[in-house]
């Protein structure tokens, strides 16, 4: 690890700890509209003032955080968990399989996702709570942004297939599934962890633009995306500069990731 | 090589019809598909309303519209758009030129973005340049396309800066990476040795052996550009095909969306194959 | 060579500018989507209408100042007293945009083409059952009769635009101050003076005085506020009110709140008989004690002031006192008041506990509003109401659904619980309103296409609508119809929360302007507007 990830890897610590700490001693509730003070700048009460219908900015932030935070790795695990099991199949079995599953991977990119979401989130039964819904939609954006992962999964896997310690072992008469439980899957680790890595940045980002179109968590719920939707008016943020404080956090994180990442794709 | 360019060729048929009937599925069963927004307007009679839902209803037996719209394809008649009442080629060639310029001037743009820093720093190589790119790659990574889209909107930037910040914000690493890694390749270091120039080892030994995997990511960056292209065009308000899709999303045009959808699949898979192609044709040269 | 490189770009920076400068009479403003149709017999949408209202011509013409009607290419009119015939006499000597001349057998062709079923003209569907024939008496005079009798028959010209029947331009032939001179779809379209406009001013000069209108389509309203603000446009028609404020920021005097519009927000519950939610649901949607209380629990006067930044009005009923006829003017204002809330519910045996409010059968009530997603201020409402309900021990769950989804809901599967959206009133008549009074109408949302009224109140609202629709004495229509604001605001099917006001933005270098409720605000008299000298800095 260099000093760079360490401090990466110290910073998202910290968010999380703070995040935590900070739930943990909230006193005003994320959805208390204080109407007598809408757009309020920051002061003792509210420290990143009030949002459009009065409701505590921080809280907010606190909150959408938690929820950001938490869920975003579940859908990336979801994620390189279908990643593994068809991209690993792909480079496994090889040849026309590989071609086919390959097809299929490309076909999978060029699709209309935005409808599936959009006919998700329409056939939901609409009293359920607005987490129970975050957490659907999460989980369906993890289950459908496997493909990239799964292209790299491919590739890696056919070429262990062809390395020689695998060649030695199938020479051997070692059995298809003992090749693929006991030579194969512990290699592809280094792999699946930093595919995982990747897919936690790409699924704030995804929520965050969901949220930003609208389509995002249900109020008043907030989450980074329906905090992010605040931009939308952005004239005078030369004015409100702490308006910005969620995406400058959004954009830590983000790179925060990127930044434990990228030394181990380049030894991948 | 024929054998393999008539087995992608395969493919990519396939794939597209493929597509476009997956797609079809997806447009039918989203709620919503028989209604039509006029149907709220109160001045209307139900005769009116009633014929509002008859326009979609030609459509409702999915299986039966694709085979009919595949058939038209082959001639180049793609239907008319259900919201409109225009055809659906004559809204798509309106709208490509805008879409060239913003999404097609962004890719190009974003090619010389990355390709002109990831050699500056081969080249020069300058920690703190790689630190500045480096970290300007990794800012507009972390920024969602929907907020770089709104920057624009706000600053009156051109919208294509948008498309070339997003592509070559993921270009400019690859390239990098590449570039650095084979700069470290034994015949490199050979030749710096042998007291070669720098730009000569970049054009002579670096770039030959780095074509094949800049060859491959040819595909995938075509393919972020058409995808922050609908975000950027909705947003900064381009009348282009990003934009059309967005509309016709929002108003459930069947033909509309089968079409855009076939044709990214076209463009996408197609570049991607040829990359393979070009990509085997290389190595065969070097091997 | 680097000189040459300096003058050369010198001359390219320049280029522009000179051109800019010269005084262009043109007024620029922004369309919001690509109409849907050049047809104007067939307009619906708001484009379609902006492009109609510029380049046809009406029989008569509703000032949208003092509401009153005015003659426009006829001169007089008469209504026959048992409603049925109306005869205008036309305006002599006028002439569409490419020439050809304007008279009786033009109007006789326009009514025959609107009211062919093939054509589906929404003005057919003002008269309802009726039908309408047109008889040419003379060149200028023309008789147009009418199956059943039809109340304010003189007023409902006001929307029908004449199209020409001899022209090969056909409907494109322009008889009103402009014509469509270029149309590039999804970027522009391009207004001309019409040479042939029949108007003119005081003084004898030919209206318009604007050379030529320059409509972008462009759909975002940020790039037209700033735009705007850059001096790029000229006006801006039915302004929001974040974008209001902005503009008011820096440029106080181009913005202008004429007060309530006529557009109003409103919320109801799904009372549909056969609609797939809990039977004991649709027991409190059906009860005019829950539906009343909920009206006293939200807080409308929070709604205008927090949502809307106080450019919104509470709503008193059905009809926005901006349309001054037929406005209701003995309505109770709109009333926040939690203690009639509870007190309505207890005598429905609803009874809280613990903080959470329950019915007779000890089911909480819990429901959902749905509402388009994307639109800030509906969103802002649903949330509010959500806090104001809690305060009653009601949980309400605020649900966003796009558009299409949403209306299938609302139309087709019924599967909703309550809805939140807006009513877009263009017309001031209550006849424009039938389909969503009458209980056999498409847009009776809270309970659409019923074979016959279900309740006793809604019986007696389609008898006094069918009363008023076939009436001819305004008195006694108005009688009618404030009778039906009554009973609309007793029994709540609607929940009127507020009226936006009509908030729009015009350059104070445009003269003549005067932007006022109805719509199109700020263009209303296109003809009589110029630009001053000092228009085009850029």
């Amino acid at each position: 690890m260099t000093s760079l990830q360490k401090f990466a890897a110290m910073t998202l610590t910290g968010i999380a700890l703070a995040t935590v700490l900070s739930v943990a001693m909230m006193r005003t509730s994320y959805a208390t509209q204080f109407r007598n003070i809408p757009n309020a700048v920051p002061s003792h009460q509210h420290w990143l003032g009030t949002d459009d219908l009065g409701r505590d900015r921080f809280t907010r932030l606190v909150y959408g955080t938690a929820i950001s935070l938490s869920l975003a790795p579940i859908a990336a695990f979801i994620s390189v968990i279908f990643a593994a099991c068809i991209g690993g199949m792909a480079g496994y079995l090889g040849g026309a399989w590989e071609r086919v599953i390959t097809a299929a991977v490309e076909l999978v990119l060029c699709m209309p996702w935005l409808f599936l979401l959009i006919a998700v989130r329409a056939m939901m039964p609409l009293n359920i709570s607005p987490l129970l819904s975050v957490i659907v939609t999460f989980s369906l954006l993890g289950s459908l942004g496997w493909a990239a992962s799964a292209r790299v999964v491919c590739a890696s896997v056919s070429s262990l297939r062809d390395s020689e310690f695998i060649l030695r072992a199938r020479a051997s008469g070692t059995p298809g599934w003992r090749l693929l439980f006991v030579h194969l899957l512990p290699n592809l680790k280094p792999v699946l962890g930093a595919q995982f890595l990747i897919s936690v940045p790409v699924f704030i980002l995804t929520e965050a633009n969901l949220g930003i179109l609208g389509l995002g968590v249900s109020e008043p719920l907030p989450s980074w995306g329906s905090l992010l939707t605040e931009l939308e008016s952005m004239h005078g943020f030369a004015s409100a500069p702490w308006k910005l404080v969620s995406l400058v956090l959004l954009v830590l994180v983000v790179i925060s990731f990127q930044l434990i990442i990228s030394s181990d794709e380049v030894s991948a | 090589m024929r054998a393999l360019i008539i087995r992608q060729l395969l493919t990519i048929a396939a794939t597209v019809i493929l597509g476009g009937f997956l797609c079809a599925i997806f447009v039918r069963v989203a709620p919503g598909f028989d209604v039509d927004m006029q149907q709220l307007d109160g001045r209307l009679s139900a005769q009116a309303v009633e014929a509002l839902r008859a326009k979609r209803q030609s459509s409702r037996n999915i299986v039966a519209f694709y085979g009919q719209y595949m058939r038209n394809a082959l001639h180049g008649n793609f239907g008319k758009s259900l919201v409109s009442d225009h055809s659906v080629r004559q809204l798509i060639a309106e709208r490509l030129p805008a879409t060239i310029q913003v999404a097609g001037g962004g890719l190009a743009l974003a090619w010389l973005i990355a390709f002109s820093l990831a050699m500056a720093v081969a080249v020069l190589r300058s920690r703190a340049a790689d630190m500045f790119a480096m970290s300007a790659a990794s800012l507009f990574l972390a920024l969602p396309a929907a907020v770089i889209g709104l920057a624009c909107v706000f600053a009156d930037a051109p919208p294509l800066l948008a498309i070339a910040a997003i592509v070559s914000a993921r270009l400019f690493p690859y390239v990098r990476s590449v570039l650095t890694r084979t700069g470290n390749m034994p015949h490199v270091l050979a030749a710096r040795a042998r007291g070669a120039g720098e730009l000569r080892i970049l054009f002579m030994h670096v770039l030959p052996v780095a074509a094949q995997p800049l060859l491959a990511i040819i595909g995938i960056s075509v393919a972020v550009a058409l995808g922050a292209d609908i975000p950027v065009e909705a947003l900064c308000g381009i009348p282009g095909i990003g934009q059309l899709a967005w509309q016709a999303a929002l108003g459930r045009d069947l033909p509309v969306i089968v079409t855009l959808t076939v044709l990214v699949t076209i463009i996408t898979v197609t570049l991607n194959s040829a990359c393979d192609v070009a990509a085997e044709a290389v190595r065969g040269q070097h091997a | 060579m680097k000189r040459t490189v300096l003058a050369v770009l010198a001359c390219l920076l320049l280029l522009p500018l000179g051109l800019l400068a010269q005084v262009r009479n043109e007024l620029r403003f922004y369309l919001h989507s690509d109409p849907r149709t050049f047809d104007p017999l067939l307009v619906t949408d708001e484009s379609s209408d902006t492009i109609s209202f510029l380049t046809t011509g009406r029989l008569v013409c509703v000032n949208r100042e003092t509401q009153a009607l005015e003659p426009e290419l006829a001169t007089s009119w008469k209504t026959s007293r048992d409603g049925r015939t109306i005869t205008f006499k036309l305006r002599d000597r006028v002439f569409y945009s490419d020439g050809s001349r304007f008279d009786a057998e033009d109007v006789a062709a326009t009514i025959k083409r609107m009211m062919d079923p093939n054509t589906h003209s929404p003005f057919a569907d003002i008269f309802g059952a009726g039908t309408l024939t047109a008889r040419i008496v003379s060149p200028l005079e023309v008789k147009i009769i009418s199956s059943t009798p039809v109340a304010g028959f003189d007023r409902i010209f006001d929307q029908i635009a004449i199209v020409s029947s001899r022209s090969p331009l056909k409907e494109k032939a322009a008889l009103g101050p402009y014509f469509i001179a270029d149309y590039k779809p999804g970027s522009f379209i391009y207004l001309k003076r019409n040479p042939n406009y029949w108007k003119r001013d005081g003084a004898g000069k030919q209206l318009p005085y604007i050379d030529g209108i320059r409509l972008e389509i462009q759909a975002n309203r940020d790039i037209e506020t700033l735009r705007f603000l850059r001096g790029e446009i000229d006006l801006i028609n039915s302004l929001d009110s974040e974008h209001y404020d902005q503009i008011a920021q820096s440029a106080p005097a181009s913005v202008h709140d004429a007060g309530p519009s006529l557009d109003s927000e409103q919320m109801w519950f799904n009372q549909v008989a056969n609609a797939p939610i809990p039977p004991y649901k649709r027991a409190w949607f059906r009860s005019t004690n829950f539906r009343r209380a909920i009206a006293f629990a939200i807080n409308k006067q929070d709604l205008a002031r927090v949502a809307f930044g106080s450019h919104a009005q509470p709503a008193v009923g059905p009809i926005s006192p901006a349309n001054k006829f037929w406005f209701n003017r003995n309505l109770p204002p709109a009333k926040y008041d939690v203690n009639a809330a509870m007190k309505l519910l207890q005598q429905d045996r609803f009874r809280l506990d613990g903080g959470t409010l329950r019915d007779e059968g000890g089911n909480p009530v819990e429901f959902s509003i749905i509402t388009n997603a994307g639109n800030m201020y509906r969103e802002r409402m649903a949330t509010m109401i959500q806090q104001d309900l809690s305060k009653i021990g009601i949980k309400v769950n605020v649900v966003t659904l796009d558009f299409p989804s949403l209306i299938e809901r609302i139309t087709e599967k019924f599967n909703y619980e309550a809805a939140l959206l807006g009513n877009i009133n263009a017309g001031l008549d209550p006849n424009e309103q039938m389909n969503m009074w009458l209980s056999s109408g498409e847009s009776h949302q809270w309970n659409p296409r019923e074979k016959s009224p279900e309740t006793a109140w809604e019986a007696e609202i389609d008898k006094l609508m069918k009363a008023q629709s076939v009436s001819t004495n305004p008195a006694q229509r108005k009688k009618y119809f404030d009778r039906v604001q009554e009973i609309v605001v007793q029994q709540e099917p609607f929940i009127y929360l507020v009226n936006r006001d009509a908030l729009s933005a015009i350059s104070p270098s445009v003269i003549g302007a005067h932007p006022v409720v109805l719509r199109p605000e700020t263009f209303w008299n296109i003809e009589y507007l110029r630009l001053g000298s000092n228009a085009r800095g850029k």
